[in-house]
């Protein structure tokens, strides 16, 4: 299987192919977009600030290509804020993949929200075989109300989106590869049982 | 409902785990990647890596540590110690870091929160802040290890840190470190109260009584410990199901 990470210089690229190795799985490191569309299965990190992402993903051609892309792709953490519509971070359009407009957690809830907190799934081949109290490693300070596309939520001040799913699009706020055994599984599970 | 994390504190020396009483009086405590390895499979919730190499020949093995702990530990780790500028700080998050955490550095040049926030996104950054009362019952923060004092007051520090943009603090008591007689649950609760970013307590684990205490009169969102896990005192185990007991929201 021919696993592309999407690397625009967002920092955790590599925690993502260590978690991948775990599983006995081999990943690139991708960059530019004919590198997307060769692969099988796409993982789209994110760690920063969403108007520096954009702007990278602009510069190197990535933001046209991944709406377009028809593969199982797993976005992450800013990765997923950047398929909805905008983000009131930075006031940055986003890919528009999926409805909805990220906005930013408020005092008195602490800012960012770090930590795992757990997860309450839906149906979905993204969340088979997790225990039913399932927690994950979260750390944002922006977030996704639910929105009908969600397919695991969490509760933090409000409910908000901790996972979705729009055809081959599949997202999470959490860090599946920051998250332990739960993370192992929803990797795995991406990796083999998301078509 | 977000869970108050338990966070071993590996001191690495020439890529050994060390660990002192007081900042001083190091003795061997292993192979850190081994005991990385079995904090997370212990259940710990994240992992602090501080390099505290006097010299730079020391610091040579850190990197190597940092990429070999990033391998085989899936849960979150924060590396301090030498964090000196932006490049610094790209090169632990490339080998696998999540965050960085920033001290003496940061006292000397505090614009380099401004940077590593612009560069990296506020979650990276971690103001490591080691302070301990003067004989006036003010907490003044040091510099180099616990080695230098700064003339600094550990409220107006932070309080600067936070405009500047980092996103944890990270808050050692210095008179407290390796004393195992209980975190400083005063100054704690008053961080806490006062700003918004995450907080780790750092100084004084000796029991499990402890968490507790830090996780409710001090209103901490996390407890660093180092020698009591190194040395097998108190199994991470054994003490989240006693903070589960005690009604501390914890990821079993």
């Amino acid at each position: 299987m021919n696993i592309a990470i999407v690397d625009y210089g967002a920092g955790n690229v590599r925690s993502v192919q260590f978690a991948l190795e775990r599983l006995g799985y081999r990943s690139a490191l991708v960059d530019a977009p004919d590198g997307l569309q060769a692969a099988d299965r796409i993982i789209f990190p994110g760690v920063g600030a969403a108007g520096a992402a954009r702007q990278a993903l602009m510069t190197s051609g990535l933001w046209e290509v991944i709406p377009t892309l028809q593969q199982p792709l797993l976005a992450i953490c800013l990765g997923m804020q950047l398929l909805a519509e905008a983000s009131a971070e930075n006031n940055t359009p986003g890919l528009g993949i999926v409805p909805g407009r990220v906005a930013g957690f408020q005092a008195p809830l602490r800012v960012p929200h770090m930590g795992w907190n757990r997860l309450v799934c839906q149906n979905d081949p993204l969340l088979e075989g997790l225990p039913s109290e399932s927690y994950a490693y979260f750390v944002h300070s922006y977030f996704l109300p639910p929105v009908p596309l969600t397919i695991a939520s969490t509760k933090y001040g409000t409910a908000f989106t901790a996972a979705l799913r729009k055809n081959n699009f599949w997202a999470c706020q959490f860090h599946p590869e920051k998250s332990g055994a739960v993370g192992a599984q929803i990797l795995k599970n991406f990796l083999e049982r998301c078509e | 409902m977000l869970t108050k994390r338990i966070v071993p504190c590996l001191d690495i020396r020439g890529g050994r785990t060390v660990k002192g009483i007081e900042f001083e009086s190091i003795r061997d405590a292993g192979d850190p990647v081994e005991l990385a390895a079995r904090y997370n499979q212990q259940g710990a919730d994240e992992l602090v890596l501080l390099d505290i190499s006097a010299t730079v020949e020391e610091r040579q093995p850190m990197l190597q540590v940092m990429e070999s702990v990033a391998r085989q530990v899936a849960i979150p780790f924060t590396v301090g110690g030498g964090i000196d500028s932006e490049k610094s700080a790209y090169r632990a998050l490339r080998a696998g870091a999540d965050k960085v955490a920033v001290n003496s550095a940061a006292l000397r040049k505090p614009r380099l929160l401004q940077d590593l926030n612009r560069a990296f996104g506020q979650q990276c950054v971690v103001l490591a802040v080691d302070a301990k009362p003067n004989p006036a019952g003010q907490w003044e923060v040091f510099a180099a290890g616990g080695r230098q004092p700064t003339g600094r007051f550990l409220q107006e520090w932070v309080q600067e840190a936070v405009d500047r943009g980092i996103g944890e603090v990270l808050f050692t008591a210095m008179n407290k470190d390796g004393t195992r007689s209980g975190f400083a649950l005063e100054a704690l609760a008053e961080l806490s109260t006062r700003f918004s970013v995450p907080l780790i307590a750092s100084g004084g684990a000796g029991r499990p009584q402890h968490f507790q205490e830090v996780f409710t009169t001090g209103k901490a969102d996390a407890a660093l410990a180092a020698s009591i896990f190194h040395y097998g005192d108190c199994r991470i185990p054994n003490l989240k199901e006693y903070l589960l007991q005690q009604q501390i929201a914890i990821r079993p």
